[in-house]
This record gives structure tokens, sequence and C-alpha cells, in this order.
């Protein structure tokens, strides 16, 4: 009898938790209104640093990037290709992610970056996280600040974009939240000590404070992800690239503060 | 180790300027443990001075509470054009340098 009973309640919850993912499916398909970047949502001072060309400590991995653009890898800089990183990478950083024909499928901007070393350089592939990937990131990003974000989600990069929504709708963890239930209905009230922020890419790759140090958008989401006591996927699955490109589209039409500071 | 320094291009005589330097440094507190859980030893920046035209200007200890890639603003009195250097070093013995030419003019 007890067995049949907590069969039951079981049943019960499964059915709540059904109930309500395919609520959050219906109902988060509005966009919050009006669109407000990242940086909106910190404090002044947060704001005053990241807009301080000096003070600003992605400043240091711009640098970085800068003399590594000019640097060779077997014989070959990223210079010798794309020439003066201000003229040729000025947008690039707002249109990733990208569908890339060569590779096949939707890269973020790190990816392209190393499928140029790897391919082009003949190096070997700059780790996730590493400082010369994100000083690499940071400069090229560097070049499109103020310009507004525009991700194609159209011809082959649309599955891409349909498994990043899907993703974004999806309850995960211990918590069961999907990012839509902060981002979209919560953004800014607080938690704990923060402010929920409209989940949108604008400043990355950035410093974050928690963190000590410059960290990719990927990082970021893994972060969101291990808040909500999820698994954490792997930098460089499928499941972030198409949450990036995702929130990215959401996010249409902001301008691009990278490299942002971010507590 | 990376470093950056900032001051004004060019600055009065007698006038008082601001160095800015920000180093690129984890600061490491010797408190923090890996993913495996091993200690990670301490590596703090430890040592940083400013020399203008040969003579000492400025000179800081930093403990292991100043946070990572550490950002320091300090005033300097404008005496005459020389080189405004900024030398430190960290508990491993790596050393850092940067360095910028201060150009004074008669007011």
């Amino acid at each position: 009898m007890t067995r049949l009973l907590l069969g039951v309640g079981l049943l019960a919850i499964a059915l709540l938790a059904m109930g309500s993912e395919s609520r959050v499916g219906v109902e988060g398909r509005s966009h919050p209104s009006p669109l407000r970047e990242g940086s909106e949502f910190q404090s002044a001072d947060m704001r005053a640093l990241q807009a301080d060309d000096f003070a600003n400590p992605m400043a240091l991995w711009v640098a970085r990037g800068e003399s590594l653009w000019g640097e060779a890898r077997n014989g070959r800089p990223c210079a010798a290709c794309h020439g003066r990183a201000e003229a040729s990478m000025k947008g690039v950083a707002a249109r990733y992610p990208r569908w890339d024909a060569g590779l096949g499928r939707v890269v973020n901007l790190g990816e392209r970056i190393n499928a140029c070393v790897v391919g082009q350089q003949g190096a070997p592939k700059l780790a996730a996280e590493s400082d010369e990937l994100l000083a690499l990131e940071a400069y090229i990003a560097r070049q499109s600040r103020g310009m507004p974000l525009q991700v194609s989600i159209d011809g082959p990069a649309h599955a891409t974009w349909e498994a990043g929504r899907a993703l974004y709708f999806t309850r995960v963890g211990q918590l069961n939240l999907a990012c839509t239930q902060c981002h979209d209905r919560s953004w800014g009230r607080t938690l704990l000590g923060e402010t929920v922020s409209q989940g949108h890419p604008t400043g990355w790759p950035a410093y974050r404070l928690e963190w000590q140090r410059a960290g990719s958008l990927e990082r970021r989401l893994r972060a969101c992800f291990n808040g909500v006591r999820a698994a954490m996927p792997p930098y460089g699955s499928p499941d972030l690239v198409a949450l990036e490109l995702y929130v990215a589209w959401r996010a249409q039409g902001l301008p691009l503060e990278s490299p942002g500071v971010r507590r | 180790m990376l470093g950056r320094l900032q001051v004004p291009p060019t600055v009065k005589r007698g006038e008082v300027f601001a160095v800015r330097v920000i180093v690129q440094h984890p600061m490491e507190t010797g408190f923090r443990r890996d993913v495996d859980g091993k200690a990670i030893p301490l590596n703090i920046v430890d040592h940083l001075a400013c020399t203008y035209g040969g003579r000492e200007v400025f000179r800081v200890e930093p403990g292991s509470g100043i946070s990572a890639n550490p950002y320091f603003v300090f005033p300097v009195v404008a005496t005459a054009s020389g080189e405004l250097a900024v030398e430190w070093r960290d508990d491993r013995g790596a050393t850092g340098r940067v360095a910028a030419n201060v150009n004074v003019v008669e007011s």
C-alpha cells in the first residue's frame, strides 16, 4: 500500500514537472524588453572600470593579443593573412558564433581562431581558457566595440539555433531551472548580492572579478550550469556553442562592449 | 611578465602627475587548492618600485590581500625630462619592467 502511494506520489511529481516544462516553452518566447546590455546590471564602479581603457584589466589581454597578432607561428603571423586587425577584424566578433563552411558546423570565435592556428599556421591548438586564446579573442573583439551584435541564424546555422533555443528553455540541474526563468522572467530582480541580468553576451571575453582573470562566454555559461547544480558541458561541446548562438541572437542589435568587466 | 604603464605625454615642470601601472599576475595567496585538492603555493608580487630619472620615487610591498593583476596609481612631481621605469618581482623570482619617457616642458 505504501509502495503504491509512493508510486502515485512520484507520478504526480513527474506530471507536475512536465507541466511546468511545457509552460516555460510557451511563455518564454517573449524577449526581455527593453533590451539591456550586460554592463547595465553592474554597479557604477564596474561600468567605470570597464570604460577606462587603461584600468580595465582586460587591456592586459588585449595588449597580449595585439603582440600575438604580429607574432609568427611556424613563420606565419595572423597579420600575414589578415593584415591590420583594426581594419580586417572590425565587426567580426559581432557576427560570431557563425556557420563555418570549412568545418561544417557553427563555431564560436575561439574555435575559429583555433581553426586558423591549426590549419593555417600548423601550430598546436590553443587550450580552452588559455591566456593566449583569450588574448586573441579579446583583441579581435575589441575591434568591434560599439558595433551591434548581428549573428546569422539562416541556412545551415538554423539547426544549431534551434538546438540552442531548446536548451535555453530546458530545465536542468538539481534546482530544476531553465535559462529563461532567470533571464526572461526575473531579470532586474536580486539573487543574493547580484542583480539578475537579461543574459546578453555583450561583454565577452570579460574580466570577471570572481575569477580574478579573463574568461570566455563558455566559462560563464558553464558557471550558470554549475549554479543550478547541473553537469557542466565540456568546453567546445556542441551544446555550449548552440547556447552561445541562441543568446547572441536574443541580444541582436545590442552594441558589443567587449572586453567587459563583470562581477 | 606583462605590465602596462601610463604617464601623460607632456607635463609642466613642477606639476604633479599621476603614474598608473597595472601588472598581470595571479597573486596566489597560498591558501587556494587546485581541482585535485593540492595546495597552490604562494606566489605574489611582493616588491614593486618606480624610478624617475634614476631616483626611486615610489615603492610598495604588496601582501597576499592585494587582488590579482594589481593596479597602482601614484603622484609624482615633474622635475626633469627622463625615463620613468617601474620594476617588480614576485615570490618565484620572476621580474618585470615597464618604462616610459616623461617629457617635461617649461611652464
